[in-house]
């Protein structure tokens, strides 16, 4: 599904990423772990397409396509979603009038006809019982007041209503209390498919206690220094990272 | 070549055929103020941009013209009129045609007894006595010179009254269209809007025209809302890009009444909108509300003044701007709280948006403060689009021009929300949703 080679991504002429590797398979859910600034946040960023971090070398493969090339609507449109460590705040957007927006710009990008008003709603109201929001959360602005935990499971409750290929999961457990963190985790699991493959980013090991990657893959310093099973994340929980640099380490002297 | 007859001197030559013009609509204290406002135009010059007033707004592509006054009677069909209605159930509306009410295209089917509503030369010959009291008290027409212009040639314009205690539940909805003709004309609607003691009334003043030809329209409206009285008053303006629209509202507050005001404009090349506010009594609520949209090379200028004359009343502004291309916006707000005006409220914001590198905004907030007992603030901002917001729009699927759509709508969403009539909002939504989506 998904194919990074060699990925060099840099931001304000800053070298961030020197050199990712990664196949994703679908039906697969891939953790990335590493320290702050280690750059997990500008591989999802430049996966979706921001400008502002530009790649410098390498190539990204997405269903054999070249995704380098598509504007960062057309990839969402073709299945790639991100949930945004720091969610935007749009006052004066409804997060209604987003996923109508979205999901109609989607279908017509598909030649699909609009979803009608009937439609839309059951399809939204069925999507937040998965996220345990409200109903008026409807109207409020895109993430406008809103606390760090229903920032979090607007993204996933976006997700949901979207129903992406391929989804990368930027810090969505990071300050969310034991019970956000479970309904979090609940949405994901309930929307895994064999079809559809999830990257989880994330900073600690916690939120994969509750799902179980496929592989984990630590990023340190702009480059996937360890890659493994689920068991990585506990060693890692369990050494810290300062361990990771004794990994860089063996990397370049094995 | 024709010669340009310098633009003061063309009225000034027709000044006494346009007064012999007149019939009914001539009582001798109209005479009189209309000499008087011809005399002060024939003196007074036009502005220019070493007046502080006028500093960033250059009139001088208005002056280079020679408008003429609209001589023939026109007719328009009920289609055009459709086009500018805000939905097929309005009871109450009122055409004027280049400037000339025509009753054909009007209608009035929802008033209260004892409700005047039509045109002003009409009310001339019906109700001298009610012009007499109120016509031209307002707009002084003493050091203005549009204003005196305006005055001078009163000829026909919307006059609303509304009696004691009686409440026009449905808006008066006033539509001035400007058809296509070959000569460059210049309309002059001249309005006067009474609410009586403890009254109601919505008044929308809407400015259209047929095609982009070039005209000029001097509006001068003068407002009066008597002791207790409410009046929600909309001006939408979107007249030919080509239009120039000089205009001015000038408001007398009575105790306890409550005044809002929603300026919408989006046509014209060179607009300027006068509109000032006096609380002459106490417990005033005065709202100005407005929203600009320009693009290509409109300029349009909103100034604004909110006399706090009187103590305990409060005022809110809030304007804002969309400014594409190499658009100029100038807003200039003045609030003036007197020595008298304690307990003064006065909130005042001007936001603005610039969709292009091209386009510029002046914007002046003005606070005068003569008493100490007071809450005032005011704020200015201009900024762009929010590209941290479009991104995370088009990381959902939505497009450039959605994404850039729903942000513009959604930096113009307070102002629009704010106005209470769901036939107006939806207009203007329209319009928005028009021009920037596709
Ligand atoms: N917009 C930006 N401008 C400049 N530097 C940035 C920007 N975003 C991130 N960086 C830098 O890139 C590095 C990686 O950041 P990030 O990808 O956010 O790390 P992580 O998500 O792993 O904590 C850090 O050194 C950070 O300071
Ligand atoms: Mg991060």
């Amino acid at each position: 599904m998904l194919e990074v080679k060699n990925l060099h991504v840099s931001i304000n002429g800053n070298k961030i990423l020197k050199g990712i590797n990664l196949t994703i398979n679908a039906g697969e859910i891939h953790a990335i772990m590493g320290p702050n600034g280690s750059g997990k946040s500008t591989l999802a960023q430049a996966l979706a397409g921001r400008e502002e971090y530009v790649v410098t070398d390498g190539e990204v493969f997405y269903n054999g396509e070249n995704l380098l090339e598509l504007s960062p609507e057309d990839r969402a449109r073709k299945g790639l979603f991100l949930a945004f460590q720091y969610p935007v705040e749009i006052p004066g957007v409804s997060n209604v009038n987003l996923l109508k927006t979205a999901l109609n710009e989607i279908r017509k990008f598909h030649d699909e006809e609009e979803l009608d008003a009937i439609d839309f709603l059951n399809l939204i109201k069925d999507k937040m019982k998965l996220v345990d929001l409200d109903e008026s959360f409807l109207k409020r602005s895109v993430n406008e007041g809103f606390s760090g935990g229903e920032k979090k499971r607007n993204e996933i409750f976006q997700m949901a209503v979207l129903n992406p290929k391929l989804a990368i999961l930027d810090e969505t457990d990071s300050g969310l209390d034991i019970d956000a963190l479970k309904v979090v985790a609940n949405g994901v699991n309930k929307l895994k498919s064999k079809d559809n493959a999830t990257i989880i980013v994330t900073h600690y090991q916690r939120l994969l206690d509750y799902i179980i990657p496929d592989f984990v893959h630590v990023l340190y310093d702009g480059k996937i220094v360890k890659s493994g099973g689920k068991e990585l994340a506990f060693e890692l929980e369990e050494k810290g990272y300062e361990w990771l640099k004794n990994g860089e380490e063996k990397v370049v002297t094995g | 070549m024709d010669n340009i007859i310098e633009f003061k001197e063309w009225f000034i030559k027709n000044f006494n055929a346009f007064e012999e013009s007149l019939n009914g609509e001539n009582t001798p204290l109209l005479h009189r103020v209309r000499k008087e406002a011809f005399k002060n135009f024939n003196e007074l010059s036009f502005p220019t941009v070493k007046d502080e007033e006028w500093r960033f707004t250059n009139i001088s592509p208005l002056l280079k013209y020679n408008f003429t006054l609209p001589s023939e009677d026109f007719k328009i069909s009920d289609e055009l009129v459709n086009k500018f209605l805000l939905n097929e159930i309005e009871s109450n509306i009122l055409i004027f045609v280049n400037g000339k009410f025509s009753e054909k295209n009007s209608k009035l089917l929802n008033l209260p007894e004892g409700t005047i509503v039509g045109s002003i030369s009409d009310a001339m010959k019906n109700n001298p006595e009610i012009i007499d009291k109120y016509f031209g008290k307002y707009a002084s027409y003493s050091n203005q010179i549009f204003t005196a212009l305006s005055t001078a040639f009163t000829k026909d314009g919307a006059f609303v009254y509304v009696p004691d205690s009686k409440i026009v539940e449905d808006p008066i909805h006033i539509i001035f269209i400007t058809t296509a003709s070959e000569k460059k004309i210049i309309i002059q609607p001249r309005n006067l809007f009474i609410a009586s003691k403890n009254s109601q009334v919505t008044i929308i003043e809407h400015f259209v025209s047929e095609n982009d030809n070039i005209y000029f329209t001097n509006a001068v409206t003068e407002i009066v809302a008597e002791e207790n009285a409410i009046i929600d008053h909309y001006k939408l303006q979107e007249e030919s890009k080509n239009a120039f629209h000089i205009a001015r509202v000038e408001i007398d507050q009575k105790r306890s009444s409550n005044f809002t005001s929603h300026s919408i404009s989006t046509g014209g090349v060179i607009t300027r909108n006068d509109i000032n506010a006096h609380f002459n009594g106490e417990g005033g609520e005065c709202t100005l509300n407005g929203l600009f949209l320009l693009e290509d090379k409109q300029l349009f200028d909103a100034h604004t003044l909110i006399d706090h004359a009187t103590p305990l009343c409060n005022s809110h502004e809030h304007y804002k701007g969309i400014l594409d291309d190499s658009s100029r916006g100038v807003f200039n707000g003045k609030v003036l709280v007197r020595q008298d005006a304690q307990k003064t409220n006065a909130f005042q914001k001007n936001n603005n948006i610039l969709l292009s590198n091209n386009a510029l905004v002046n914007t002046k907030p003005q606070l005068e403060i003569f008493a100490d007992d007071v809450k005032c603030s005011h704020g200015a901002t201009i900024g762009q689009i929010d590209e941290e917001a479009k991104f995370y729009l088009k990381s959902r699927g939505i497009g450039e021009k959605a994404a850039n759509a729903i942000l513009i709508h959604a930096f113009a969403s307070d102002v629009i929300k704010s106005m209470k009539i769901d036939s107006v909002r939806n207009y203007l939504e329209d319009i928005l949703s028009k021009r920037f989506n596709q």
